[in-house]
């Protein structure tokens, strides 16, 4: 065993693992933690702690994912580039080791811009680091862990052993190099990959062989990210301003149809026009959580997709029912 | 300003104006209005250009240093400059004094582009008209003690020396 | 060259509020190419400024100079007593121009009338483009002569991230990514390959945070 955490065993053990998603509230609020931990609870091996996630600040991922592993789930904490530097990031990881974490999620981060491009300000003018990048960063850890050495060089006489994950983005452009950049994550140390949000199943099947073809599935064990739609707005949203998603006509149709229709039956029920968009919105979420379910089975047939990343966002509660749905519970036990 | 504050005022405030012509339409265009004997109002000062792309913002601006009150460039209408695009890039530099001026505390309503072509002599002469018209109302651009910017020295390297605005010879 | 953009005349207002004559100082060399701070340049703030202080009823004069370049002190050397003669000096060479200046001239307030912005080209009129940010260890090589570091919004050494969409970056949908046209560069001369190898995380010693740097050419020194 590289870290001993629960994702690594079960996936050690052949299981089909499943992640979720917690983001941390903006504020340094623990109850809201908690009570998302105990929403979540027994639905998946690991959860990801999101590090400032579109660069918002919030309550760090290393406070939050111990905050989460005192409520008995697994963290699986993540760090972005952004923000920190090798020394910065190196002693974070010391101190999540000692804090008794064991997954790590190596990712660059959104740019420090996209705080403020939406209803928030954000910090656009903070300045950046990206002193080093993401796969940089997935082989500094396993350095780190396997030979015990910093990223300078100096020996670290009681490494942090941590399981270590990086992002992909199949779908994302220029296309051709996206297997190959999986593969050199691999290489660099990651030991599992959790992709972009995954609503194109022939794209990212197509994606997968590729990755076959070069035996990266075989090198790291790949989860298959899964948004869980909430509307068909948010579908357009995503497919048109969320880089490397792309969301197929029928899906978008499919959620539309599902919330007019549920809006017509209401309006013929006689309900004024606010209780009618209500019933859309509640029917679109509907088939939203059906979505996901087929979604995680259909990436469960893909051969090289090790397991399932749900990530509700601001939804969590919907987690259960989707793992659930998909026949994924009860949660394997191997310790 | 009312009548009766215009009185107070003493004469009617006549600005000066310092009018870029195009050689191959709006200067066309006020031979034109001389020579069918159009009126239009003696404020304005014409300086014939070879093209308004001939322009520079510093020109623009020279025109207020000296004096003016006001100060246009009349070129050639859209699509038709002799020198194909000079009336376009007149426009870009005019817009971009306008600017300079705004930044500077004066009102850019004092700067305008023109377009007219060799034949439109009513339209030079009302052109004249109107934006004398438009900065009689903004009145003066400075006035008592602060009419009087000093000249600056101009020096590049390797040294030579000229004046920035030397002073004008007749008035 | 070294690109910069005028500040706003508010700003140099604001600066040389308590003087009285003012040398405006351009500099003949990348200031003057990117249409920033040459003679020119120097013309128009210098007539900016004379009318902005008429505006505001303030007794101030101008002169104008365009040295050669105000990073050579041959060139300071010479203009020294005339910029003496003035209370302060608004440099519109990049802010190592007024740096010099400013150590060059007799004690004497040296203000920046431009921000210098980054060394770049000029691919068409009025338009000037970032390609080099100076980090102080070149990689071209080893990315089909695009740059990473001055293209990239993260200066990923291992790109692309998930964030190009059809080839624009995210964090700017007007700008090309880097890595895309890298990603494009190295197939059309057959080096993808050259991409799987795992760049290491780079020595930034040799960028600005190593601190100020400095080269030395012994064979030049007497």
């Amino acid at each position: 065993m590289k870290s001993g955490s629960n994702l690594e065993r079960v996936l050690a053990a052949g299981h089909f693992a499943v992640t979720a998603e917690l983001g941390p509230p903006m504020s340094a609020d623990a109850a809201d933690v908690i009570k998302k931990a105990q929403m979540l609870k027994g639905c998946a091996d690991a959860f990801n702690i999101t590090d400032n996630q579109t660069a918002v600040v919030r309550m760090s991922s290393i406070a939050a994912a111990v905050l989460i592993q005192r409520e008995g789930l697994e963290p699986v904490m993540q760090m972005v580039c952004r923000d920190r530097n090798r020394i910065a990031i190196q002693s974070d990881i010391l101190g999540a080791a000692a804090l008794g974490i064991k997954n790590c999620l190596c990712i660059a981060g959104d740019h420090q811009s996209f705080g403020s491009a939406g209803r928030l300000k954000g910090h656009p003018g903070s300045k950046n680091v990206y002193d080093v990048d993401s796969i940089q960063l997935c082989a500094i850890l396993k350095g780190l862990r396997d030979d015990g050495v910093f990223q300078g060089g100096d020996p670290c006489a009681d490494p942090p052993k941590m399981f270590i994950g990086a992002a992909w983005t199949p779908m994302g452009e220029p296309l051709e190099i996206r297997p190959r950049r999986l593969a050199k994550k691999a290489r660099a140390g990651a030991d599992f990959i959790q992709t972009q949000g995954i609503y194109d199943i022939k794209a990212f099947a197509r994606a997968m062989e590729a990755v076959r073809n070069l035996g990266a599935h075989e090198q790291t064990a790949i989860l298959a990210g899964i948004i869980v739609p909430k509307s068909a707005m948010m579908l357009k949203y995503m497919n048109s301003s969320v880089a490397g998603v792309t969301v197929p006509d029928e899906m978008i149709k499919r959620m539309t149809a599902a919330g007019n229709a549920a809006k017509k039956e209401a309006e013929a029920r006689g309900e004024d026009e606010k209780a009618a968009k209500r019933a859309r919105s509640r029917a679109q979420q509907a088939e939203g959580v059906k979505i996901a379910i087929e979604l995680v089975q259909q990436c469960r047939e893909i051969e090289g997709v090790r397991g399932v990343h749900v990530q509700a966002i601001e939804w969590e509660r919907k987690v259960p029912e989707i793992v659930k749905g998909a026949g994924l519970l009860p949660r394997p036990d191997v310790r | 300003m009312t009548d009766e504050k215009a009185e107070q005022a003493g004469p009617a405030f006549e600005p000066k104006i310092i009018a870029y012509c195009c050689h191959y339409c709006a200067y066309t265009a006020a031979d034109l209005a001389g020579s069918t004997r159009l009126q239009y109002a003696p404020n304005i000062r014409v300086i014939r250009v070879p093209c308004t792309g001939k322009i520079d913002v510093l020109h623009l601006l020279r025109a207020f240093e000296e004096g003016a009150d006001g100060c246009y460039v009349a070129g050639c209408l859209d699509g038709d400059c002799h020198f194909i695009n000079g009336n376009l890039r007149a426009r870009k530099r005019t817009d971009y004094a306008k600017r300079i001026l705004d930044a500077a505390g004066i009102d850019p309503e004092r700067l305008e582009m023109f377009n007219m072509s060799a034949a439109m002599a009513t339209t030079f002469a009302a052109t004249a008209d109107e934006f004398t018209e438009r900065s009689r109302k903004l009145g003066p651009l400075f006035d008592g003690e602060k009419k009087d910017i000093r000249p600056g020295i101009v020096m590049r390297q390797p040294m030579t020396l000229s004046a920035s605005n030397p002073p004008a010879k007749d008035e | 060259m070294i690109v910069a953009e005028q500040k706003p005349i508010g700003q140099v207002l604001d600066m040389i509020e308590p003087f009285e004559k003012i040398l405006v100082a351009g500099c003949a060399t990348c200031v003057t190419v990117c249409s920033t701070g040459g003679e020119k340049e120097v013309g128009i703030l210098a007539s900016a400024l004379r009318l902005a202080c008429a505006a505001r009823g303030l007794k101030k004069s101008f002169d104008e100079i365009t040295l050669t370049r105000q990073c050579d002190p041959e060139f300071i050397e010479p203009i020294k007593e005339f910029a003496s003669q003035h209370d302060a000096v608004v440099s519109m060479a990049c802010g190592v121009g007024v740096h010099f200046m400013a150590e060059h001239l007799p004690p004497m307030p040296v203000f920046p009338a431009v921000n210098t912005v980054f060394i770049g080209a000029n691919p068409e009129l009025g338009v000037w483009v970032e390609r080099c940010a100076m980090c102080g260890d070149c990689i071209l090589d080893k990315t089909g002569g695009i740059c990473p570091i001055a293209g990239c919004a993260k200066t990923m050494l291992n790109g692309p991230c998930g964030g190009s969409n059809e080839g624009m970056c995210e964090v700017d949908p007007e700008t090309p990514g880097a890595w895309a046209r890298i990603v494009e560069r190295m197939k059309q001369l057959g080096t993808l390959d050259k991409l799987d190898e795992i760049q290491p995380p780079k020595d930034w010693s040799t960028s600005r945070d190593g601190g100020p740097r400095k080269m030395i050419r012994e064979d030049l020194k007497l």
